[in-house]
């Protein structure tokens, strides 16, 4: 009788406790930052893009659902040409964004993606790529990569020395 | 047989090898970058420390260069030390200080040697924290991208480029820690074998520059076995795919073909089978099959069969199959050879000598192992530009030999063997109409007309063999060169005997059979090598058919209402008059092709066949060695095999063997049972039915990605993958993942060797044959026990007449082959067109340098720049063959100007 009417009043008591329940979608649960959630490409500090195509996203992705194809501008930068994921297949491990060597592939905290269709889960790089530089600020992968850039000649990326004069044979 | 102990085991190893061979022909990974199997070892990258011991009671031992060590009976070594392992962590340290941290931009990456060496040692942090070396690059033409950033100073390139393939425009530079390895400066390579550094670099220094344009990593390429297309050798190809696009042509290794190299036409020749031109639907009066009156394709051919007024042509650069095919849809008496008088006649010959004649015909490794070469007429760098790589590689065997008596070291001792040879060559005797690029290994080097050449061949076989008659009115000159020549070859052991189409004159093909021939008697072990020109010829010549201008002749006569032609620009075989006329006379023309052409625009009906790329087929190469290509992808399109076209025409019109063929299993079968000639080819692959372990052989590595998105754009639902009833390869990454037969390997990856160098892997042994043999079969075998008569028709010697010159060939490797100039690479490397004439001749004409000289042939105008070349013989002009735009002369022939 008595375990009765405890249980009964702790049962009470947890009218007065903060809520765990979210009122979603009138209310959004706060995400941690590192959440798996929509893949996005993002951008240099300068505003270009991330991606250089080097396809390890692709390789490194358990379902296959990444493909693109890699292409170089006039000004020496690698881009991708096209780069599609299937996000219908997607199962947001973060690999690609593990195996991404200039953080361009990120894993946002949003996770609204439903579609009433599986084609609209199909996503392009316009759809992919987003105005930021997501989780990694300041990085800038040809600033440390010794391939030459417009701008950014043989011995001006960090840690360079400029480059060798062949003809001379000091030391 | 020397028996090792490595690591507390005891492995019996070949005597006469280094210890890295020994190892890496044992299965044991050991990392490496300087030595390569075909160049040798000089011990410069310091990777391949092992430890050796005294005996089994030295536990200190001491550190070692395998690859300079030879291996030794009851010698103690240990690749595991900790020493030795430790050595090599650090050696790899050293050549990553300066590494630019660029994979991810590198075409290397995925299949870099340097990445699976790091791997291998275990480096993976870099300790140095001091600036990297930088190097500006330099534009080496439109095959190769220069990186030298990336540059592990192992020499190879150098090795290759310089020392094997006689290359003068690359070499290494300044000092120290600053060696730059490139030209003297920016401009374009000149070597026919540059491309092959993008393979011999083991880091992304030298890459490929048309896989750029389309970049795709090693792991999502579908590949597959094939064969070059690029000329009459049938080196062994890799070629990839991605997106319905072909992207790279690697080098298959093949120990009897072309080992480990193939030629820049060979690997980058490939891109006709992306181009805009491609048919990729049926066609009906040049408008889409679909629309024309609802009718299916196969009844539009149909009804433009004519029992015994249909004839087809056949072709040099199609497959066997689709050949055979032809030729029993329309019936042996309706068949014609589509290829040039000129090529026919040198063909056929060429097939004649191999079959009738003792001496047989030398595959490009016995070349490349000759001691004495003779070239009769041809310019081989032009026109088997790899039997050009093998003939530099046979000037260098007595030489070698002659200094590892004197200084006792193996042949892989690389730098000791060239110090000790210098520039000692071995004798290779050149008669060609002008210079070429081997005249400068040669030890001598003569320029004429052919009629002249043969003329020396014939004096050269009669001081060989009393029988054979003397030439009569020779010059001084000429005897002493038939002497010399002579008296060279009978001191041989195994001398090759080099003639072909490039000469264009039977005579010389006669000439170089009667030296051949008088070798064997004298109990020599002679070689000949016939050139062919193009992929297929020999195989076309051994099915036999007409000639094409009695094609023509019974167009003329009525006598054709439809001509079925395969896979051929009739307008490369016959002069313009003579291709006009012929379609001017039948009804109806049904091309198979895969190129917009000329003879496109006249045909009736076009039907889009398949490239090497999408077709699976057999050729037969120069030396009658039948070998098996595969299909690399699934076209998304209409195109198809010929052959296969030819048998759904068959199966529509009701034949009665055709029908019930269907695939390539059926139809090579047939092949085999209906023409003795090609029995064999049955073995050349395993048939359709083949598994390994219950499964087929995929053509995507494991690590294929994007499957799942690659046509999601069109569809999210994935089709269903193509399936391949053809053969046992799949195309997709389903299958067995272990070693594959040789001969349909569709790409070299072993767990921890993702480079080409994972060839070592499938070898017997490190350079040796892959280990269930050398892909493909000789179809000829010599007549050993039989004895033909010596030829005794020598020509008259060419004497210049006046107001006329005689017309010579000229053949190009950029430029001369029908599909290779598809490649806008190769396109810009093609020469324009020209007439070659001697000063004095030039003179003659009054004319100089660059102005243009006027003639006509067959009806036909030429107006062409003169280039003035020396070398010539007076009275003879060189005119270059297959350049597009350039009328077909058949050359040699006399014009009057």
């Amino acid at each position: 009788m008595f375990s009765l009417v405890r249980s009964m009043w702790l049962i009470f008591l947890h009218m007065f406790h903060k809520r765990e329940t979210y009122q979603y979608p009138e209310q959004k649960a706060p995400l941690p930052a590192r959440w798996r959630g929509r893949i996005a490409l993002t951008r240099d500090p300068d505003g270009g893009e991330r991606c250089v195509g080097c396809y390890l996203c692709a390789a490194a992705c358990p379902v296959d659902c990444i493909s693109l194809q890699s292409t170089e501008d006039e000004s020496g930068r690698r881009y991708p040409e096209f780069f599609r994921i299937n996000f219908s297949r997607c199962i947001f491990c973060g690999f690609c964004e593990e195996a991404c060597p200039t953080y361009a592939i990120q894993l946002l905290p949003d996770f609204e993606m439903a579609e009433y269709s599986r084609q609209q889960l199909v996503y392009e790089k316009e759809d992919l790529l987003i105005n930021s530089e997501g989780k990694y600020p300041g990085y800038n992968y040809y600033k440390v990569a010794g391939m030459a850039i417009q701008g950014k000649d043989k011995g001006d990326a960090k840690n360079e020395e400029p480059p060798v004069d062949v003809k001379s044979l000091l030391p | 047989m020397p028996i090792i102990n490595i690591d507390n085991k005891n492995y019996e190893v070949k005597e006469g090898k280094n210890l890295l061979e020994a190892c890496l022909s044992l299965g044991l990974n050991l990392p490496y970058f300087c030595w390569h199997p075909a160049l040798g070892a000089v011990g410069a990258c310091r990777q391949c420390a092992v430890k050796v011991f005294k005996d089994a009671d030295d536990t200190k031992g001491r550190i070692i260069m395998s690859c300079m060590e030879p291996v030794k009976d009851q010698l103690r070594m240990s690749i595991d030390d900790k020493d030795a392992r430790n050595f090599r962590e650090h050696v790899i340290g050293w050549l990553m200080t300066n590494h630019p941290h660029d994979c991810a931009v590198c075409d290397e990456g995925g299949a870099c040697h340097l990445q699976d060496m790091t791997v291998m040692t275990g480096h993976s942090y870099r300790d140095y924290h001091f600036t990297k070396r930088t190097y500006n690059n330099q534009y080496l033409g439109p095959f190769l991208n220069h990186e030298m950033n990336r540059c592990i100073q192992c020499y190879r390139c150098v090795r290759f480029y310089k020392d094997f393939a006689g290359g003068k425009d690359l070499d290494v530079f300044a000092a120290h820690n600053h060696v730059y390895f490139g030209r003297q400066q920016d401009g374009i390579l000149e070597s026919e074998f540059s491309g092959n550094l993008a393979e011999i670099c083991p880091t992304g220094v030298f890459t490929d520059k048309t896989l750029k344009q389309h970049y795709t990593r090693k792991w999502d390429l579908t590949s597959a076995a094939s064969v070059c297309q690029g000329c009459g050798l049938g080196c062994n190809i890799l070629a990839g795919e991605r997106y319905g696009a072909v992207r790279q042509i690697t080098n298959r290794f093949n120990a009897a073909v072309n080992g480990y190299f193939l030629c820049d036409r060979g690997r980058y020749g490939y891109e006709f089978v992306n181009s805009d031109q491609r048919i990729k639907t049926p066609m009906v009066h040049h408008g889409p099959a679909e629309q024309s009156n609802g009718i299916p394709i196969l009844e539009h051919v149909h009804h433009r069969i004519v029992p015994g007024k249909t004839i087809g042509i056949g072709s040099p650069r199609a497959s066997l199959e689709s050949n055979t095919v032809l030729k029993e849809l329309v019936g042996a008496d309706n068949f014609y050879l589509g290829v040039s008088a000129a090529d026919h006649d040198l063909v056929s010959l060429s097939l004649r000598l191999l079959r009738q004649g003792p001496v047989r015909a030398a595959s490009l490794q016995d070349a490349a192992a000759a001691d004495v070469v003779l070239i009769l007429g041809e310019d081989v760098t032009n026109t088997a530009p790899m039997l050009a790589l093998s003939v530099r590689q046979a000037v260098r065997r007595i030489p070698v030999a002659a200094a590892q008596q004197q200084v006792h070291l193996a042949a892989w001792q690389d730098a000791a063997i060239r110090e000790a040879v210098q520039d000692d060559k071995g004798p290779l005797f050149i008669l060609s109409v002008q210079e070429t690029k081997l005249d400068e290994i040669a030890q001598g080097a003569w320029h004429t007309a052919p009629d002249n050449i043969a003329r020396i061949g014939y004096a050269v076989s009669h001081l060989l063999n009393d029988t054979i008659p003397e030439v009569t009115g020779m010059s001084e000159q000429g005897r002493d060169i038939a002497a010399t020549i002579a008296k060279t070859l009978k001191s041989a052991a195994h001398p090759l005997i080099i003639a072909g189409y490039g000469g264009g004159s039977e005579a010389i093909l006669k000439s170089a059979a009667n030296v051949a021939w008088a070798l064997h008697d004298l109990g020599i072990d002679a070689m000949l090598s016939f050139t062919v020109p193009e992929c297929n010829s020999m195989g076309l010549e051994m099915l036999d058919g007409h000639r094409l201008e009695s094609a023509v002749e019974r167009a003329l006569n009525n006598g054709v209402d439809t001509a079925i032609v395969l896979e051929n620009d009739l307008y490369r075989r016959l002069n313009q008059h003579s291709a006009d006329l012929f379609f001017s006379n039948i009804k109806s023309v049904i091309l198979l092709d895969h190129l917009y052409n000329i003879t496109a625009e006249k045909a009736t009906i076009i039907l889009p066949a398949g490239t090497f790329a999408e077709s699976d087929g057999t050729l037969v190469n120069n030396e009658g060695r039948a070998q098996r290509f595969f299909q690399v992808f699934a076209p998304a399109t209409a195109v198809q095999e010929s052959w296969r076209w030819l048998l759904q025409v068959a199966a529509a019109s009701g034949h009665t063997t055709l029908s019930s063929l269907q695939h390539l299993d059926d139809v090579v079968k047939y092949i085999a049972a209906t023409y003795p000639q090609f029995d064999g080819i049955t073995t050349l692959t395993p048939d359709a039915h083949f598994r390994l372990a219950g499964q087929k052989v995929p053509r995507e590595p494991h690590r294929y990605s994007g499957r799942t998105a690659m046509l999601a754009n069109k569809n999210v639902s994935e089709p269903k993958p193509a399936e391949d009833e053809d053969t046992a390869l799949s195309f997709t990454m389903e299958g067995y993942r272990g070693e594959p037969p040789s001969s349909m390997i569709p790409f070299f990856w072993q767990p921890g060797w993702n480079s080409v160098q994972a060839v070592n892997k499938y070898q017997v042994e490190t350079g040796g044959p892959l280990h269930d043999g050398n892909a493909g079969k000789r179809l000829i075998e010599p007549n050993v026990n039989g004895h033909t008569p010596f030829y005794t028709e020598v020509p008259e010697p060419y004497l210049p007449l006046k107001e006329h010159l005689l017309l010579v060939p000229c053949y190009h490797i950029f430029g001369s082959e029908e599909l290779s100039i598809h490649t806008p690479g190769i396109a810009a490397r093609m020469p324009a067109p020209y007439l070659l004439l001697h000063s004095e001749d030039a003179k003659r004409f009054q004319v100089t340098e660059g102005h243009l000289l006027h003639f006509m042939d067959n009806g036909h105008h030429y107006t062409l720049p003169v280039i003035i070349n020396d070398t010539l013989q007076q009275g003879v002009a060189g005119i270059p063959v297959g350049l597009p735009g350039m009328q077909i002369a058949e050359a040699p022939q006399l014009i009057k100007v």
